[in-house]
This record gives structure tokens, sequence and C-alpha cells, in this order.
């Protein structure tokens, strides 16, 4: 019998994670990254990770992770995934205290946890500022030991090109290229996972990193996969706008505290406060972005006019300030110059992660082609029209299990190709074809350049508010980029780490995915989670509690949509202006009435 | 004219071509770092003398000083150039890749033999799996709180770049890896390796050539107490190489 393999193409926490999996059923590793693996974009996480371990004892259960994660994610999102993961969250941070990570600590010894936003519990566990960065580096170090094992093989400095799939849609390995030579290789494999994180780099800045264009996802998109709920894009209320990205002020700061304001008639104003006095500097992100929008853009109220509201932590205690949130105290000052223990920061919000992604199928992660899979941030599956802070490592390391128990399964009855060798060079040759036309353009066009007027178009049509004509505006102009596109020129013919080269591919990826989620959005007239149209103000429960789902066609996406299945929790109004429980009992209310 | 920010860059097209220099002028944008500054000469890769070249090669991740990818020498000093932020630096900022690693391109170098080396020390903690087995062992909160520290490395390199007994010839690992052995060390369920990885620190390249130079504690970005770690590791092999000699 032939050594079971599968390539796993991202090595951040989902990645990671996925590897580990697969190790322990004796499944041998692929590994391809584009970064050494322990510099991941998972190393930005900086609040914390969720599970309800109830350690204060109030009460907290993994059923109301479950329910605030589906209320938080504004009911589109299928419930029984969700809950899988809010069950399986306690064991994956005991998990993770076995492997050594240095999260908090009472005076007991116990795992700390704090507030955050969206939830009336404290249930995030924290390493300091540095979350992500800890337990990275704690699954890093559990690959290196499989590596030592010889259980994974590490591809570091190779970029995904392009799937080996069948003309059934079944995937049997990939393409990647080794950056230092240019030269695109074959990696053949029962199965394919894919764990390369979100797409930020779309909006030119984000609180992402240049590496995460989604480019990946999009070449899946383009080969049959489907991309599902592309136009829900989160954008974090509190960030620090620099010249190259916006570096995250993370909402651990509201969690341990820290308070929200502007200045109106000569005096603070701590509006979340006021607006939301349940949850107050504490709700979801999509309501917290919304007001501070509200205010700098409509009510003219930003700082000095500016678009810009205080985020001050320097009433509190600062040593309590640095064992709690030293990582991010130091990144203000650092690229701010101020410090933050002394004066309220300035913040704004910012493009920060995508709850949508490939569309994976609910009990194995498996897209709709057969042998590939997703995980992370790259699927759309947990965090529908909204994520709450701190979910998201929970569902990338989730997404390793759900992958781990069904590998073996798929592996059972997979049937290698009757010529994958012939098979195989078919889709070398498209990646050889593409490369041979990148090196000879010479055009005038500049991929950076296009770039970054991608990123501008996008963030003014695509984030905090939607208005239909923009968008139909945004996919004409998208379209003028890709014609463009075309008629870039090169500077850099070298066979050797050729990142302008490589850069060029990925701008195609980019504008293409920008049309993906640009469509999306304009069909979904209504306003839910992070998608908000004032010209449809409301949730439409009616037409629109279904998930999108874009084709590739070479004409553009084709959209249809999905229902979402409901296990648990009935649909009901958000509002944070009131207590979960409260909004349920309107509802209930509002139904007797009705009947 | 508007400002400007003035780069002299050493480049180095493959890993055996020979270096040169080339300078650039690239306007300022308020807040700017190295990064951006290397993102515009990408937008417009000509040089100070209007000559058409090549966009300058280089690594990041995070953009935040927390995954160690961008660390290259800026203005003689070792540091990452995301948190190099141009207004703080002498004009022309002089760019350099790092001299202890082999050139991959321009700014670019391979630091794989770092992460070989975490192997040899076997730098995890041996679970028996992933499935739930409970909590870990308790920890005092202070003395996480040191561990944390320790915890931090971002495996970037700046370390040994300034180390003056770490080069291609010597086999010594390093203040990053005896680091990272105190950090295995001291966790109860990570001690059970203790041993091996003192025995990897003992002899060629190990603990003891270190000169105490201290040139490394004075450039952790992170502020981690390298000394510290290198005297208490110090003590860990001697007094295992006792316990060995009593053992035989
Ligand atoms: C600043 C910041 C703070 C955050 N804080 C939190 C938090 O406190 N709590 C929380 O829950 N979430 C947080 N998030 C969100 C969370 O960090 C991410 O969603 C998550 O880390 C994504 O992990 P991932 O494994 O899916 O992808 P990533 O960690 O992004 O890894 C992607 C991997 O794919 C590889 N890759 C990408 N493209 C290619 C290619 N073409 N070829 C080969 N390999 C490729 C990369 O090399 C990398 O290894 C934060 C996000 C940001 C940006
Ligand atoms: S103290 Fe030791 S490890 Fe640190 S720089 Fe000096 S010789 Fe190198
Ligand atoms: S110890 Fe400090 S300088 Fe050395 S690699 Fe780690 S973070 Fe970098
Ligand atoms: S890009 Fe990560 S340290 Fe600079």
């Amino acid at each position: 019998m032939s050594d079971k393999r599968v390539v796993v193409v991202g090595g951040g926490l989902a990645g990671l994670m996925t590897t580990i999996r697969l190790c322990e059923e004796g499944i041998k590793v692929d590994l391809i990254s584009i970064v050494p693996v322990k510099r991941s974009h998972s190393v930005c996480a900086q609040g914390g990770i969720n599970a309800a371990l109830d350690l204060h004892g109030k009460g907290d259960s993994p059923y109301e992770h479950y329910d605030d994660t589906v209320y938080g994610a504004d009911f589109l999102v299928n419930q029984l995934p969700v809950k899988r993961m809010c069950e399986k969250a306690p064991e994956i941070i005991y998990m993770f205290d076995r492997m050594g990570v240095m999260f908090n600590r009472t005076m007991e010894g116990n795992l700390d946890v704090r507030a955050f936003g969206g939830a009336k519990f404290k249930r995030t566990v924290f390493a300091g500022a540095t979350t992500g960065q800890q337990l990275l580096y704690a699954l890093d170090e559990q690959v290196r030991r499989f590596t030592a094992e010889g259980m994974v093989k590490q591809w570091i400095g190779y970029d995904f090109q392009r799937l080996i799939v069948d003309e059934n849609g079944v995937v049997h390995g990939c393409i990647a290229m080794n950056m230092n030579t240019m030269k695109p290789e074959v990696f053949k494999a029962q199965a394919v996972v894919v764990a390369t994180g979100g797409p930020g780099y779309i909006f030119g800045k984000s609180t992402n990193s240049f590496i995460n264009t989604g480019s990946v996802a999009c070449t899946c998109y383009e080969q049959g996969a489907k991309y599902a709920n592309g136009e829900f894009i989160q954008i974090h209320p509190t960030a620090i706008p620099g010249s190259d990205k916006n570096r995250l002020m993370s909402e651990s700061a509201r969690g341990e505290g820290g308070r929200v304001f502007t200045i109106k008639d000569g005096k603070r104003w701590y509006f979340l406060e006021e607006m939301y006095p349940a949850y107050g500097n504490l709700v979801p992100r999509d309501i917290a972005t919304r007001a501070i929008f509200d205010v700098c853009v409509n009510q003219k109220l930003g700082i000095d006019g500016k678009n810009m509201v205080y985020l001050d932590l320097s009433f509190m205690d600062p040593d309590y300030l640095d064992r709690k949130l030293g990582g991010i105290l130091e990144i203000y000052e650092k690229f701010v110059g101020d410090d933050p223990r002394k004066v309220p920061m300035k913040v704004f919000p910012s493009v920060h992660y995508s709850m949508g992604g490939l569309w994976v199928d609910d009990d194995t992660d498996m897209t709709n082609l057969p042998g590939l899979f997703a995980a992370g941030e790259v699927n759309y599956q947990y965090h529908g029209a909204n994520r709450l802070g701190a979910n998201s490592l929970l569902s990338c390391v989730y997404d390793g299990f759900v992958i781990g128990s069904a590998m073996p399964g798929y592996l059972k009855e997979y049937k290698e190709p009757q010529d994958f060798d012939a098979l195989a060079n078919k889709h070398l040759t498209e990646v050889e074809k593409l490369y041979e036309k990148i090196y000879a353009m010479d055009g005038s066009e500049n991929a950076k350049k296009l770039h970054e007027e991608l990123g501008v178009m996008m963030t003014e049509r695509m984030t905090v508010v939607r208005y239909n004509d923009k968008l139909e505006e945004l996919m004409g102009m998208l379209d003028g980029l890709m014609d463009r596109w075309n008629h870039i020129g090169i500077h850099d013919r070298s066979k050797v780490l050729n990142q302008e080269v490589i850069f060029v591919k990925d701008m195609q990826k980019m504008i293409t995915l920008a049309k993906v989620m640009t469509k999306g959005a304009l069909l979904r007239n209504e306003s839910r989670g992070a998608h908000y149209k004032p010209e449809f103000p409301n949730r439409d429960d009616e037409n629109f509690l279904k998930h999108t789902i874009a084709t590739y066609t070479p004409d553009g996406p084709e959209i249809s949509y999905e229902p979402v299945k409901i296990a648990d929790i009935p649909p009901r109004p958000r509002n944070y202006a009131v207590d979960k429980e409260e909004t349920k009992k309107m509802a209930q209310k509002k139904n007797e009435g009705g009947k | 004219m508007a400002e400007t920010v003035r780069l002299r860059i050493k480049r180095q097209l493959s890993p055996d071509s020979s270096p040169f220099w080339e300078e650039f002028e690239v306007p300022m944008i308020h807040g700017m770092n190295v990064i951006a500054c290397l993102v515009e000469i990408q937008k417009n890769p000509v040089t100070k003398d209007g000559k058409k070249t090549t966009p300058v090669a280089w690594e990041c991740s995070c953009l935040e000083e927390v995954c160690g990818a961008c660390t290259m020498i800026i203005n003689g000093r070792v540091r990452q150039a995301c948190s190099a932020l141009v207004k703080d630096l002498e004009q022309p900022i002089v760019l350099e890749p790092m001299t202890k690693f082999p050139v991959v391109r321009d700014l670019v170098v391979d630091r794989q033999k770092m992460f070989d080396n975490l192997i040899k020390v076997k730098a995890w903690v041996p679970i028996d799996g992933t499935h739930h087995m409970g909590p870990g062992p308790k920890i005092p909160e202070p003395e996480r709180a040191i561990h944390y520290e320790l915890s931090k490395c971002m495996t970037c390199g700046c370390c040994l770049e300034v180390c003056p007994q770490f080069n291609e010839k010597s086999d010594f690992m390093g203040a990053q890896i005896i680091s990272q052995v105190r950090l295995f060390n001291f966790h109860p369920t990570g001690a059970s390796l203790k041993e091996d990885r003192l025995h990897a620190l003992m002899g060629k390249g190990g603990v003891h050539e270190c000169g105490n130079a201290q040139n490394c504690v004075e450039v952790c970005p992170k502020e981690i107490p390298l000394t510290h770690s290198i005297g208490e590791v110090g003590r860990q092999v001697t007094l295992q190489a006792l316990k060995d000699w009593f053992m035989k």
C-alpha cells in the first residue's frame, strides 16, 4: 500500500493544527508555505481565544458561547458546526495548556480569562496581548517534532499555483513554485487542505499583512470551488492608521476596561456606553464600527474633525496594563510615539477579517471539489455576518480537528487517477504558460500602483456603508482594472525570488476575488451584520437568510443562494442596547402577539 | 519639491553574484517606515540618478514586529524594518542584508539554520497527543510571567547577527537557542527532555563557547533577558555534566 500523503497549504494556526491531527492519524504531510510557518500571519492575533471554561463560576457554558456566536453572526451561519466548535473549545484550551503556552494565570495558578465583545461572560483565554503568536509557536513546536520524526516535510518559500484536479473535479495534488528558483513543482497527494488565511490585502491597508492576498482561495474558486458570503468583511472598530498597514488595537483593550469616547460640546462623550447601555464598549464589532463611523463621518465629531476617536486606558493601573496588554501598548508606543498608559489612544475602524470564504461541508470541511478541504479564515464556516472577537483562533484550530477526523474516511475511498503524470503535466503547463505571459509583459502599468487603486476603490465602496449605485460603479471599475492588468510592464525578469512577477499573478487574483465580494454585496438588498446598506436598513430574513454562493464563470461570478441551517436558535432581531435574554423575550412576545 | 527620503541599499541579485550598492529617493509619507520606502521603490524602481532597475527584494509578514521576517541591517544596526520609522533615522538610510546567513537576494537571507537548531535541542513539550486529557500543570503566575518573556522570541536572528561567537565556521548555536532551552526546561512537562537538551548544549558549539560579550541582549527587539538565560542554562549544563560523570 502506498503512503497516505496529504498536502497542507499554509502554516498558520489552521494549517499547523491540521498537520498535527493528520500526523496523529498516520498521514504524512507536505506542508507548503510562503513564509517560514512560524512567521505566518496568525502571529498578529493579540487578544485571545474563546472557550466557555466558566473559570469564574458564573454559569457560563458552551451553549452560551454558541448562543452568543450565532446571535453575534446575525444568524447567517449553519448552527451545528458552531455548536460543535463551542463544545470543543475547552478541550482545545487544555491542549494548548499542555503544550506549554504561557497563558496568563490567576494567583492560584489557574488560567485567567478576560471579557470580549458580544458576550456577557468572561471567556477569553490569553497570553499577554500576543496570544496568536504564543498559540502559533506551540503548534509550530509540535509540527517541528513531527518534522524531526519524518512525518512532515516543510516546503518553505513555496507559492501555491494551482490544484491538480481531474475532469470530475477530484483533487489529486497541487502545483507550487519554489520562489527562490521560480520553478513550479508538482506535489502529488491524495487530498489538499488549503489554510491560507484571509484576503485583507485586497483593501490595500488593513490590519492584515501583504501576504494576505486571498490568492489561493481565488485560484480554488477559479478551478471550480464555491466561494460563500464573500461580501461579509469585518471592519474592526479600533486600529491605528499607518503608512503601510493599519495596526490593530485589540478588542482586549476594551475587554480589560478601555473606554471609547470623543469630544462633544467640550465634554467627553462615551457614545458606545450611552447608545448601548447593556454591552457598552463591548458591543460586537459591526455595531461599534458603525457607531464610530457615524460619529466621525456623519456627525463630524471625530478628534479635531478628523476620522478618529479616543480609546482610553490611561485611567488604569499601568502595572496591570503591562501584565495584561503589554504587547499592544508596545505597538502603539513604537508606531505612534505616545504612551497609552498616560494618554488616550487615537483609533479608527479598519478592514480586518473575512467571514466569507471557500464553501465547505458542515461535517468535514471539504469543499465541493472532492479532495479539497479548507481550514481557518479561508473558509466561510463559523462567523456568519459578523465574527465575535477571539472566535477566529478557535475556529482555525477547531478546523484542524474536523479535518483530522474526516480525512481517514476520505482517503479510504480515494482512487488514483488513471494517468496522474499526464494530469499533472496538463496543470503544470497551465502554470508555465501563465509565467511565460507575465515575464513577457511590457506595458505601461505598474502592478503595485494598480493595487493601490484597488485598495482605495474597495475601501471607499465596500466597507462600512454600501450603496447599490456605488457598488454597480465598482463592478465596472474592477473590470477596468482587469483590463489594465493586461497592460502591466514588469521591471524584473530574474529567475531568483522574483517578487514582482509573483505579485503580478496575485494582483489578478485579488481583482477576481474583489468582484466576488462586490457582486455578493450588490445583490444582497438588506442589512445584516457587517453588511450595511442605508437604502435597506433592516435585516430581511424572508429573502436573505441564506448564504451567498459564488461560482466562477469566465464572464464573472455567478451568484446563487443556499439556505441557512438552523438547529436550536430561532432568528430574532439583534439589539445590543438590552441584554441578550431580553431580546429573546421580546421576540417571543411578538410571536405570541402575532398568533 | 515635496519632501523625500533617501536610501542606500546593498543589493545582490542571486546567492552567488556579487553585491553592489544602489541609491534611491522616494516620496516621504507621514508616519512612514522602512517597509513603506521599499514599497515606493516597487512602484517606481528607478535609482536616484534616474536609472531603471529591478525592485528590491525583502521579506515581511506581520508588519508589527512580532514575526521577525523583516530583519535587516539599518544604518549599521540589525533590527526590524517594519518598526524602523523614517522620522527617527538618519539619511540616507542604509539597508543591508544580515551577514551571518546566506543571502538569497537583496535583503532576503536564509535563516533555516535557526529552525534546524530548534530541532537539535528538541524545543517542544512532548505531549502524548492532542486528544482530551484535562488541563496542563498549574504554574504560579510570577513564574509564568518570566517565562512568557522568553516565549516571545520571534527567531529573528538579531542576537546571532551581533554575536562574535556565531558564524558560518562555528557550531555555536547562540543566545536564541540557549534561551529556548531555558524555556522548555522550565516547563514541568517540557523538563522531561531536559537532559537531551543539555547534552545538545555540551561539547562543540555548546553554551560554554559564549564569550559573554553581551551584544545579544542589547539588540534583542523583544527585550528577552538573554544573559540570564545563558547564565541559567550554563549552570544547568554544568550540573548535568557532573551528574553524567557520577553516573558513569
Ligand atoms: C492584527 C490581528 C489581530 C487578531 N487578533 C485575533 C484575536 O485576538 N483572536 C482571534 O480569535 N482572532 C484574531 N485575529 C484573526 C486571526 O488571527 C486570523 O483569522 C487567523 O490567525 C488566521 O489563521 P489562518 O491559519 O487561517 O491563516 P494565517 O495565519 O494567515 O496563515 C496563512 C498561511 O498560508 C500561507 N500562504 C498564504 N498564501 C500562500 C500561497 N500562495 N502559497 C503557499 N502558502 C501560502 C502563509 O504562508 C501562512 O502560512 C486577528 C487578526 C489580525 C490581523
Ligand atoms: S553573550 Fe554570548 S551569546 Fe550573547 S553575543 Fe556574547 S557571545 Fe554571543
Ligand atoms: S532572542 Fe531576541 S534577538 Fe534573538 S532571535 Fe529571539 S527575538 Fe530575535
Ligand atoms: S514584518 Fe514581522 S517583524 Fe517586521
